[in-house]
């Protein structure tokens, strides 16, 4: 499985999709996230693998 | 990056945000290298990048951090103060360093905690507080201009909320830059037509480190609200937000707002702290803080 983080929700999605088919998965819009692994920006359009951990990072500031 | 077709790698992108941040400065004519800038820095990612960017163009710019005394068990302003420090030394500019509370006497949640301003809104204290403080700092110091990190999600969440009302006197007021007048410094947003995630992603690959922690009174915000929803607009739509902010402004330079609605405003000193205010008498930050 991989493993999608982000802040504090942990979430599993199935390995072999895009990290764009998995962000609709777990329904998290691409446009208000970053995808890093191992600290390296990862293309929408990368297919994810077994094992493998995706950090999120929220771009939305404000208030 | 959809909205502009264009797919760059990681040293490109890099070289990429500071060109176009250049264009932009030229293009609404924020300011000269010959000119001192003051940027409004908050430790997060976009006042960071902008501080950043500005140096890197050989801009003379300093840095001004707000201690707003956000604590909340979090350590909120200790650490967003710490990263601004540390991003200061790091490259050997100047930061000054404003605490409310030393100079004021109470923090932010303390004066929102007593004042119905802060009630009612909580931002609204701390936007006030900020924009004295920055005004001041910018007067004392003798900088022709102010620089604040406002991106493109920033600029668009105020005009949906603006538009939302129909504000005319706001609407008119949101630009890049706002001209100074006797007392209040030049406003500007070298970032404004930025997307948030583009500048999130700028500060990933420049390995900026800022606080990535929301601001814990930010939570529930009418603007991260409108954010939210306008991230939905652009994935099923994407240039939709960048549209909505350039035609406004098209619109707004063409007099679409100023020929139907004259508003004109006089503006008095106030008579405790000298900056401009609309009402004769004291300002709001004053009568705030001398209650």
């Amino acid at each position: 499985m991989v493993k999608i983080i982000l802040r504090k929700m942990e979430y599993e999605v199935r390995p072999g999709m895009t990290l764009l088919a998995a962000l609709k998965k777990i329904d998290i819009l691409p446009e208000s996230v970053l995808a890093t692994r191992d600290g390296e920006l990862i293309e929408e359009d990368e297919i994810l693998k077994d094992g493998q951990v995706i950090k999120l990072v929220a771009v939305i500031s404000g208030g | 990056m959809r909205h502009h077709k264009l797919a760059l790698c990681k040293d490109h992108y890099l070289e990429w945000v500071p060109e176009q941040a250049e264009r932009f400065i030229k293009k609404y004519r924020m300011f000269t290298r010959d000119e001192k800038i003051l940027v409004a820095v908050s430790g997060g990612k976009d006042s960071l990048a902008l501080w950043d960017i500005l140096q890197r163009l050989g801009y003379t710019a300093d840095g001004l951090y707000i201690s707003l005394g956000i604590d909340e068990g979090i350590g909120y302003s200790a650490e967003s103060q710490r990263l601004a420090e540390k991003f200061a030394t790091e490259r050997g500019l100047k930061l000054h360093v404003v605490d409310i509370k030393s100079e004021y006497g109470e923090t932010i949640p303390e004066i929102a905690g007593r004042t119905w301003r802060g009630k009612e809104k909580f931002c609204s204290v701390c936007g006030l507080v900020k924009r004295h403080v920055m005004n001041r700092i910018a007067r004392d110091f003798g900088y022709d201009v102010l620089a604040t990190g406002h991106n493109l999600d920033d600029e668009v969440a105020v005009l949906f909320s603006n538009t939302l009302t129909w504000q005319g006197e706001y609407l008119l007021r949101q630009s890049p830059v706002l001209a100074e007048t006797p007392g209040l410094a030049r406003k500007v947003k070298p970032l404004c037509r930025f997307y948030e995630r583009e500048m999130a992603a700028y500060t990933l690959l420049r390995g900026i480190e800022y606080i990535y922690e929301e601001c814990p009174f930010s939570e529930g915000s009418t603007s991260i609200y409108y954010k939210e929803l306008f991230n939905q607009i652009e994935h099923d739509r994407p240039g939709a937000k960048l549209t909505y902010y350039l035609k406004f402004l098209e619109a707004r330079r063409k007099g679409l707002f100023s020929e139907q609605v004259e508003i004109q405003q006089e503006l008095h000193p106030c008579t405790r702290c000298g900056q401009p205010t609309s009402a004769p008498g004291e300002c709001a930050f004053c009568r705030m803080i001398g209650k």
